[in-house]
């Protein structure tokens, strides 16, 4: 039995690269503070070698991550939703010390609970829907199939701590890429305790890599790495849009932007945003004659 | 020394005769002006430029130069067409209209074949069998898909976005014009296309064919000048969409002028793809291919196989049988039958290739070319290989576009792998093994967008076609083209 007048411990915030939890490599942090104006909790403000790092992790995953199967993808998947069912009360409190109700962030929690079932599921499944066989002119067999883009850098939507965060990696790792996020900067803690779940639930190191940090200090890197293939962001504010387009046109990266997704609903799901970080590949295979 | 003549004497002087292709039936005007709104119209600043034939620098035709202002004029036929007409259409329709454009042009086949020859150089053998032909098929292929889109989305319903900007290269001008126009059309999207500087005529006769198809005016524009003009559709902002094929640097900055904007886009951009052959190799087969790979088209191909990794085993042996075939090419007169490499598309593109050839000996590379004879007049380059060259140099890395080959070894299939995807390109590879598992193996590890095994260069309207990394984004061809004329939303 804990005394009544027990201390708490509190957590330390730290980042997420290739299945480590550095602090960041610039000492650097800033403070989270709720409404009462009190200090929650030292964020780490990461800087641009920890995303540069946190770049080698995700491309160094990338080729053995495609190649796990589709089944056992879909199966990790599972397990971290597994995971954070488990810990839907610690994911409640965190979120209502970041100042949500306790209605809105068990309703969040649960949705992000879902939402990685529901990707789960479609792990051996959009390859099928997407695929084609192509009936071409000459002796060939000629098929066409998706492939991960490779290593997407994501920027999560600034208004949600956990389902936006969520709603960005799943269908991204679902189809085989490795990524590297940017966790919310106002609501940066569920990111952390999230990528705790991630740690738990045998996705390989390097497969998910989250930092938290100053959103107008990283997102012009996480746009213009040129062994990144593939960036995916809210797209909001015209002059960062522009920025990050412009940035990514160096190494013709993918601008996959997603403005005004109610993430809470059922329109932030769908097998289209799988094929958002993925290429097709077409194969001209000799059939004899 | 080998030469076609006496390499083909199998049993005496036997040479080729001339078999030029007729060009009596074939109707140029010596002056065009700009397809907007269902009619050539002059252009408002009265400005042409010569569009001549690379194969003698003869002028076979005044063009008219589209200034930001015809532009906007094309635009507005585009948009008025898109709202008035072409969106509110029946789709059955719509889809009734692409296969007349593809019934005249089988209809008109042997004049376009000889005008793409005529202005671009590429050999009348393939733009009579390939160019013309494909172009026809891909309006037929994607005219059937405009009512039936519904099953193209699963879960989705598509919509046009509006008006498309369409801006084509000059080494496949009619071909370019079908794979952009036609699954535009299909999704109930309207166009302005404009057509490269040096080949827009098989583009104008295309206007001609879209006028005789009855097409509603404005629903297909079509815009000739260089990169100021290229520009203006860019940057106009009643364009929904930007489509172009042409090369990595144009796109990048094609990508850097839509940021901000809401305009969709999709970029075919270069390559270097790499044809990757076995010891195990049919190799006779192997030596057309890389052939076929690399002096296609004189190699003005974004997926040409500009790089040959040949493993050691095997390697004198294929070079040597390469050097030989070389002899056998014949290059010369586009529009003889018998030629095989035709003129280099312009002055400009021939300074280019040069300055490569220079590059290459530089880096140390040995080069080797046939020994064929030139025309006096005109652009032309001998089929040319490198060996001797290491990853890092530029002729291995950067895309020449021309008939220049670089060629390396390698023993390990891991080696030939990694070799293959060391470049930032990823459009296009071969790989030429007589093992199945193999083949899957290198098309599985390739990171590249079409992969073909055994053959190389084809293509069909139903295969999608484009590009990974620094070679584009988004497809072409097949029901992964018509994506990027389309946006989703929920049934």
């Amino acid at each position: 039995m804990a005394a009544a007048n027990r201390l708490s411990v509190a957590k330390t915030y730290k980042i997420y690269i290739d299945g480590k939890f550095p602090r960041t490599e610039s000492g650097r942090y800033f403070p989270l503070k709720n409404k009462q104006d009190a200090v929650i909790a030292n964020v780490c403000r990461g800087s641009r070698k920890d995303f540069r790092n946190a770049v080698v992790a995700a491309r160094k995953a990338q080729a053995g991550w495609a190649r796990a199967s589709a089944y056992l993808r879909g199966q990790i998947l599972y397990r971290i939703a597994e995971m954070l069912e488990g810990r839907i009360e610690q994911f409640v409190a965190e979120l209502q010390l970041q100042g949500r109700t306790e209605r809105q962030a068990r309703k969040e929690v649960e949705i992000a609970v879902d939402r990685l079932i529901y990707y789960a599921g479609w792990a051996d499944k959009y390859q099928q829907v997407f695929s084609s066989v192509n009936p071409v002119s000459s002796a060939h067999f000629n098929f066409s199939v998706l492939e991960p883009t490779g290593v997407v850098s994501i920027i999560a939507p600034d208004d949600s701590g956990l389902i936006g965060l969520v709603s960005y990696i799943a269908p991204a790792i679902v189809g085989g890429n490795t990524c590297v996020a940017l966790a919310s900067e106002s609501l940066p803690l569920s990111a952390v305790s999230f990528a705790e779940v991630l740690h738990a639930s045998d996705v390989p190191a390097g497969v998910v890599n989250i930092l938290t940090g100053f959103r107008d200090e990283l997102t012009e890197q996480f746009a213009s790495h040129m062994d990144v293939n593939a960036i995916a962001w809210p797209g909001d504010g015209r002059k960062m849009a522009r920025s990050v387009q412009t940035l990514a046109a160096e190494n013709i990266k993918r601008v996959i932007a997603r403005p005004k997704i109610d993430w809470m609903s059922d329109e932030g799901e769908s097998p289209y945003l799988i094929r958002d970080t993925q290429e097709v590949k077409t194969t001209w295979h000799p059939i004899g004659s | 020394m080998a030469t076609p003549e006496n390499k083909l004497a199998f049993d005496g002087g036997w040479a080729y005769d001339p078999a030029p292709e007729s060009t009596d039936h074939i109707s140029l005007k010596k002056r065009y002006g700009l397809f907007i709104g269902g009619e050539f119209v002059a252009p408002e600043n009265s400005r042409y430029f010569d569009t001549i034939n690379p194969a003698n620098e003869q002028k076979l035709a005044r063009v008219a130069e589209a200034s930001e202002a015809d532009v906007d004029r094309a635009v507005k036929a585009a948009r008025a067409a898109y709202s008035g007409v072409w969106s509110r259409m029946p789709a059955k329709e719509r889809g009734k209209y692409i296969y007349r454009i593809a019934r005249i042009m089988q209809e008109r086949a042997r004049e376009f074949a000889a005008i793409e020859s005529l202005d671009g150089g590429k050999p009348i053998r393939e733009s009579r069998d390939i160019d013309v032909p494909l172009a026809a098929a891909h309006f037929f292929y994607y005219a059937g898909w405009a009512d039936k889109l519904d099953y193209a989305f699963p879960g989705q319903r598509a919509k046009p976005l509006g008006v498309a900007g369409q801006i084509i290269p000059w080494n496949f001008p009619l071909l370019m014009a079908a794979w952009k126009i036609a699954p535009a059309l299909a999704t109930g999207n309207t166009v302005v296309l404009k057509p490269a500087e040096t080949t827009p005529l098989t583009a104008l006769k295309l206007a001609e064919v879209i006028a005789d198809a009855g097409l509603p005016p404005g629903v297909v524009n079509i815009v000739t000048g260089a990169g100021k003009t290229g520009a203006a559709i860019v940057n106009h902002p009643g364009v929904d969409k930007i489509a172009f094929t042409g090369s990595t640097n144009v796109g990048r900055i094609i990508q850097r002028a839509l940021a901000g904007t809401r305009k969709k886009y999709t970029l075919e951009l270069g390559g270097k793809a790499a044809n990757v052959v076995f010891a195990d190799a049919a190799i006779d087969q192997a030596v057309e291919g890389i052939v076929n790979g690399i002096f296609f088209n004189q190699g003005h191909v974004c997926c040409a196989g500009s790089r040959l990794l040949v493993q050691e085993s095997v390697a004198d042996e294929v070079v040597a049988k390469l050097k030989e075939r070389m002899e056998t090419l014949i290059v010369g007169d586009p529009l003889d039958k018998n030629t095989d490499i035709g003129a280099i598309n312009s002055s400009m593109q021939l300074e280019k290739i040069q300055s490569y050839l220079k590059i290459g000996k530089e880096e140390g590379g040995e080069m080797h070319q046939s020994a064929c004879r030139l025309p006096k007049k005109g652009y032309w380059c001998r089929p040319t290989i490198f060996t001797g060259v290491a990853q890092s140099n530029r002729v291995v890395q950067e895309e020449i576009f021309g008939p220049v080959l670089a060629i390396q070894t390698f023993r390990s299939f891991d080696e030939a792998l990694a070799k293959a995807n060391n470049t930032p390109y990823g459009l296009s590879g071969g790989v030429w093994t007589d093992k199945g598992a193999k083949i899957f193996k290198m098309t599985q590890g390739l990171r590249a967008g079409v992969v073909w095994a055994n053959t190389f260069n084809k293509f069909d309207p139903t295969s999608p076609f484009g590009g990974y990394k620094e070679s584009g984004v988004g497809r072409e061809g097949g029901l992964h083209g018509l994506d990027a004329y389309v946006k989703l939303g929920a049934r």
